[in-house]
């Protein structure tokens, strides 16, 4: 018996390892646990057997049913293999250099700097705010702090609408509006605003002066806002920007919205603060007015200035794309031509 | 502004002081410094030379031959000049020196060797002047190095006159000089100037400030018996440093005390002038100024006159008639203090900006009109000892500046700054910078000088920044705020305008354009676009842009225009600014829009139409949830560039928010006739208005469905939302959704119809549905449909 169960196992083996196809599985299958089958015929023949060697008999033929049983469903995994790796083999090999051709859309760069800066601010808790092009003359000038003979309000510089309002020159335009908008915040908070926009300067194009152009403000005003605060945010604001350790330092500048004011310059990244020709051999570049709002601007703001300090700082928006990118000629951004603007995927 | 060190360092010491630290100490705390230029750097070895002979050039007409003793040997040189003559003293450049550029050698010129040179004025930077050899006027024993008694050896600084614009007490030497002693610590020395009192008892001269108004004081004085017409060498070389032309020596002074001073002044000829009127004129007139030019005087415009005739333009420049000229020997003398808003109008409306005016426009201190005077008389006596004063110091102070005192402590100032600035600092500061300070403990009163009270200091912030700036911001300890943690909230409207440009450029690979937010009239002209008449600018350099847009397409259209040579498909869109028409209160209606151009030469018209469409419910669905609507457009057919069948407004739920049309035919030829344009224009600010409908889940069956697709036969002009209608009207209980397959038309085969396939599937939760029971679910549509003269095909 035992011998008989060896010898149908090792044939069983031998005709397995030649099958190639399932039709030839199912045939083996048939052959050994089938109705007639090998296995099945040992099974029948145990009822010829006393009930003891029934015992030890019926075992091993079972276990040697199970182990057939096993085998075949693992074959059929192997030839699930062989099928799929003759499919692979036989694929057609695709050229994917060919190129595809519909083409990715794109933004404008100023949105696309705009967006980056807007969500760096928003990382910091600001609020951003969109102030209107077309503004009256108190809110682009009286309140901030320009007086009505102040040179900056001359005719040539400003666009003049025959209603008496006119195209806004700066983003400041929007302060008066904002700190309304919001009032001095309560205790122990901060205002905190970036107001983007498009500015307008009535003057002649050419390769680097535009007449429309985007500027970038912000300012945070609080009962305990100082000096160091501004230094300190504008550092760190800066790293973000430029994506770099930059060094800042801040120099006297007038502005009538802001006292003190200052011109801030960044370390020349060209140079790394060396000298060369792009930072004139100083080191620095100039990059943004800023400075602690001017306590008259806070007053017609609605905001006690005894109480309430602030700082403000603006960004030119369409310079920092023409850094980025390094686009030479401002006049790019409004020209509407897609051989240029197609470029600005991201 | 150029500022030479030899002249700030008449006023403060700078021995030992290292020059580049201090102008960056500048720059950090006071102004800009743009340049720095060594003067004096390109001239070596130029020495005092005596012409001892000259003898004629064998070989040219106009060179001689000189022999020139320098002390130590005797020099041949050639020399050009007509001016030579024997026994004159003249710079001489030995061999081996350099003049300028010049590095001097032995050379031949025109065959005879010339071993060194006399030099002009020009040649070393002292003038402008080359019209022959510099003659010494001094004797100089013979081989003296010329540096030894001229100033050419200077370090020169420009200060960007942008960061001086808020700072009239730095349009002179003198206040740079206060600035820099404060920075370096070491006193400021006084101004050596005359006594004028001395004077008093001489008879004062006839002044009347007419105009109260646009003067603020009005100071002069005549002198006589003048004799000397040429300026000190070294007067000469500063003002060539610092950019201004030596002429006599009067017109010197005068450049001379506004450089060192900031104070502009004026000379008369006194043999001109009888008396001062200082006035504005009932009628415009011509005036002809010492610049040689007529100019249009109008009625604003502040004049010095005497009885007669006007001499001079107020604070801008003065007359041709009564200028110094060489043969002057008496004068009077301006120095004057006007209105800043006067002199800087007159001087735009005269396009004539000088020296003089720029100062003006800074609002001067008016204080400073009698010292100026004083110093000038001081120089001028210097130079020439025998000059007498024939008037009294004549003074007419119209309008004073009130006397500004600021009370503040020191925990306002800590405050400000956020660090510790302390007292005996912020006393030190503020007395060095000229202020008077009143100190008790940490409170201060501080009274400002007359040079900074003209406009600049004025309240506690501005006192900060004296301290501050002279403290360093580089010496701040910057740190962070200490905020609440509070939650930020964004508008919507930002958000969606960012999901508008991401959706419109990444979905449907539009590009972003940026157009003015006026019309560009030529190019509308040339493609045949009427703009309706809109509010204007009055002032614009490019008059024929004055029209601001009502409306982007034109913009857009305009953009195609420029681009339909390079790409025959064109998806362009543009958030921006339109204003529509003005409101009740006058003031502009600015409307943020949303303009979409596409354009195509491989799709159709329709295509490009249905694609815009598609863009639009696209936007609508994903950003406010909710369906466009499409109807009748009656609003915008007014715009000449809209297609008059062919073009829709789009409405969200009851609000019209824009409009979506075909390019009409007539501008599109313009652009080019083979390209299908479709544009929409929506207006955010009214889409924003759109409450977004909450979105609510609904369960999915859990059994199959049955799709059945109908088609319909129609008439040709029903719309497929009227047959939605009547297909809504019929309850269909099981009737989960159903959307449009095709439309197909063919006038051969059906005239008049057409055939529209609706796929309709029918599910239901609780089971699966029988087939005859859908059946008699499209039986009652059907019949429905008939009644409405809709049959199936």
């Amino acid at each position: 018996m035992t011998e008989n169960l060896d010898n149908i196992k090792k044939q069983f083996y031998e005709e397995l390892n030649s099958v190639n196809s399932y039709a030839e599985l199912e045939r083996v299958r048939v052959a050994y646990l089938g109705k007639k089958g090998l296995v099945t015929e040992q099974l029948k023949n145990l009822r010829y057997l006393t009930p003891e060697e029934k015992k030890t008999a019926g075992m091993m033929v079972n276990s040697l049913k199970d182990e057939i049983e096993q085998a075949i469903i693992s074959y059929q995994g192997t030839l699930k293999e062989k099928e799929y790796r003759k499919e692979i083999e036989g694929a057609e090999r695709y050229d994917f250099t060919i190129p595809t051709n519909r083409e990715l859309g794109t933004l404008h760069p100023i949105t696309i700097v705009q967006r980056r800066i807007e969500e760096i601010f928003m990382t910091m808790g600001f609020i951003i705010e969109d102030g209107l092009e077309i503004q009256t003359e108190y809110n682009n000038f009286e309140a901030v702090n320009t007086p009505k003979d102040h040179p900056a309000r001359d005719m040539q510089d400003t666009y003049y609408l025959e209603n008496g309002q006119l195209l806004k020159t700066h983003t400041s335009a929007a302060q008066n509006t904002i700190m309304r908008k919001y009032g001095a915040p309560k205790k122990g908070e901060h205002l905190k605003v970036l107001f983007p926009g498009r500015c307008f300067r009535n003057e002649n194009v050419d390769a680097s002066h535009e007449n429309t152009f985007f500027q970038l403000e912000g300012m945070m005003i609080g009962d305990d806002i100082s000096i160091a605060n501004l230094i300190y945010f504008m550092k760190v604001l800066l790293t973000e920007v430029f994506e770099r350790d930059v060094k800042i330092r801040l120099r006297p500048g007038f502005f009538p919205f802001v006292e003190p004011g200052f011109e801030l310059d960044i370390n020349c990244a060209i140079c790394g603060g060396k000298g060369c020709p792009t930072c004139k051999n100083s080191g620095w570049l100039e990059l943004l007015p800023c400075g602690m709002i001017h306590p008259n601007v806070l007053r017609m703001g609605g905001i006690d200035p005894e109480k309430y300090t602030g700082f403000a700082f603006g960004l030119g928006l369409t310079r920092l794309a023409m850094m980025k990118y390094n686009i030479k000629d401002i006049r790019l951004f409004n020209s509407g031509n897609l051989k240029q603007l197609k470029q600005f995927t991201r | 502004m150029l500022i030479s060190m030899n002249w700030i360092s008449e006023f403060t010491d700078l021995n030992g002081v290292d020059i580049k630290e201090l102008i960056n100490r500048f720059t950090l705390s006071t102004a800009e410094v743009e340049d720095v230029y060594e003067m004096g750097k390109n001239i070596k070895d130029v020495v005092v030379g005596k012409i001892i002979e000259i003898s004629d050039h064998p070989n040219s007409k106009k060179l001689h031959l000189v022999k020139v003793d320098i002390g130590t040997e005797v020099v041949e040189a050639v020399c050009g000049a007509p001016n030579i003559f024997v026994g004159a003293l003249v710079p001489f450049a030995k061999l081996g020196g350099r003049v300028g550029d010049l590095e001097i050698k032995e050379a031949s010129i025109a065959g005879v060797v010339s071993r060194g040179m006399c030099c002009s004025e020009k040649e070393l930077g002292i003038s402008d002047d080359h019209s022959g050899v510099m003659i010494l006027e001094e004797d100089y024993p013979l081989g003296t190095d010329i540096k030894e008694f001229m100033q050419l050896d200077d370090i020169v600084f420009e200060v960007d006159n942008k960061s001086l614009t808020n700072r009239p007490d730095l349009w002179g030497h003198y206040g740079i000089a206060r600035e820099i002693a404060v920075l370096i610590k070491r006193p400021l020395k006084p101004l050596e100037r005359v006594d004028s009192s001395v004077y008093k008892h001489l008879p004062p001269i006839d002044l009347k400030v007419e105009d109260m108004d646009k003067t603020y004081r009005f100071s002069c004085i005549t002198m006589e018996n003048i004799s000397k017409n040429r300026s000190p060498v070294n007067m000469r070389i500063r003002l060539t440093y610092c950019g201004m032309r030596p002429i006599n020596l009067l017109a010197d002074l005068t450049n001379y005390l506004m450089l060192e001073m900031g104070q502009p002044m004026h000379a008369y000829d006194n043999r001109k002038v009888k008396d001062i009127r200082v006035r504005t004129f009932s009628e415009p007139f011509e005036f002809l100024t010492l610049d040689g030019t007529y100019r249009k005087i109008d009625t604003n415009t502040l004049m010095i006159c005497d009885t007669k005739e006007p001499i001079g333009i107020a604070g801008i420049m003065g007359g041709e008639l009564s200028s110094i000229a060489d043969d002057t020997n008496s004068v009077l003398l301006e120095s004057a203090n006007f209105d800043a808003t006067s002199i800087r109008k007159s001087s735009v409306r005269l396009g004539l900006r000088t020296d003089a005016s720029a100062r003006y426009e800074k609002t001067l201190d008016p204080e400073m009109t009698v010292p100026a005077i004083e110093r000038f008389m001081k120089l001028l006596m210097d130079v020439d000892p025998g000059v007498r004063v024939t008037s009294c110091l004549t003074d007419s102070y119209v309008k004073r500046y009130k006397d500004i005192v600021v009370d503040f402590d020191k925990a306002y100032v800590d405050k400000y700054t956020g660090i510790d600035i302390s007292s005996d600092m912020i006393e030190e500061t503020l007395t060095a910078l000229g202020f008077k300070v009143n100190r008790k403990g940490d409170s201060f009163s501080v009274g400002v000088p007359s040079w900074r009270a003209t406009k600049d200091v004025t309240i506690k912030a501005d006192i900060v920044e004296e301290i501050t700036r002279i403290y360093g911001y580089d010496n701040f300890n910057a740190y962070s705020t200490r905020s609440l943690l509070t939650p930020v909230r964004q508008s919507a409207e930002r958000e969606n305008e960012y999901k508008i440009k991401t959706m419109l450029s990444y979905k449907f690979d539009m590009n972003e354009v940026h157009s003015y937010i006026w019309y560009e009239s030529k190019l509308n002209k040339e493609l045949g676009i009427r703009t309706e008449p809109n509010v204007r600018i009055i002032n614009s350099v490019t008059a024929e842009n004055d029209t601001i847009r009502s409306t982007m397409i034109p913009s857009l259209l305009g953009i195609v225009y420029k681009n339909v040579d390079s790409y025959p498909e064109i998806g362009i869109y543009e958030i921006g600014r339109v204003v529509d028409g003005l409101n009740e209160d006058g003031m502009c209606n600015e409307r943020k829009r949303l303009g979409i151009v596409l354009a195509s030469k491989r799709l159709t018209e329709k295509e490009v139409f249905f694609k815009l469409k598609e863009v639009i419910e696209h936007m609508t669905l994903s950003i406010k949830n909710v369906t466009a609507r499409f109807t009748e457009n009656s609003k915008y057919k007014k715009y000449n560039y809209v297609h008059p069948v062919n073009s829709a407004e789009i409405y969200l739920k009851d609000r019209e928010i824009g409009y979506l049309s075909v390019l009409n035919p007539i501008i599109r030829d313009n652009i080019d006739k083979k390209l299908n344009v479709v544009f929409a224009e929506i207006d955010l600010y009214d889409m924003e208005k759109i409450k977004p409908e909450n979105l609510e889940y609904k369960e999915v069956s859990k059994y199959p469905g049955v799709t059945v697709d109908l088609s319909l036969l129609v008439d040709k002009d029903v719309r497929y939302e009227t047959l939605r209608g009547y297909i809504d009207i019929y309850p269909c209980k099981y009737l989960s959704k159903y959307y449009l397959i095709d439309i197909f038309e063919d006038e051969n085969l059906l005239p008049g119809k057409k055939s529209v396939t609706i796929r309709f599937e029918f599910v239901s939760m609780e089971r699966t549905l029988e087939s005859n029971e859908v059946q008699s679910m499209v039986d009652g549509l059907l019949a429905e449909l008939k009644s409405r003269n809709i049959e199936l095909r």
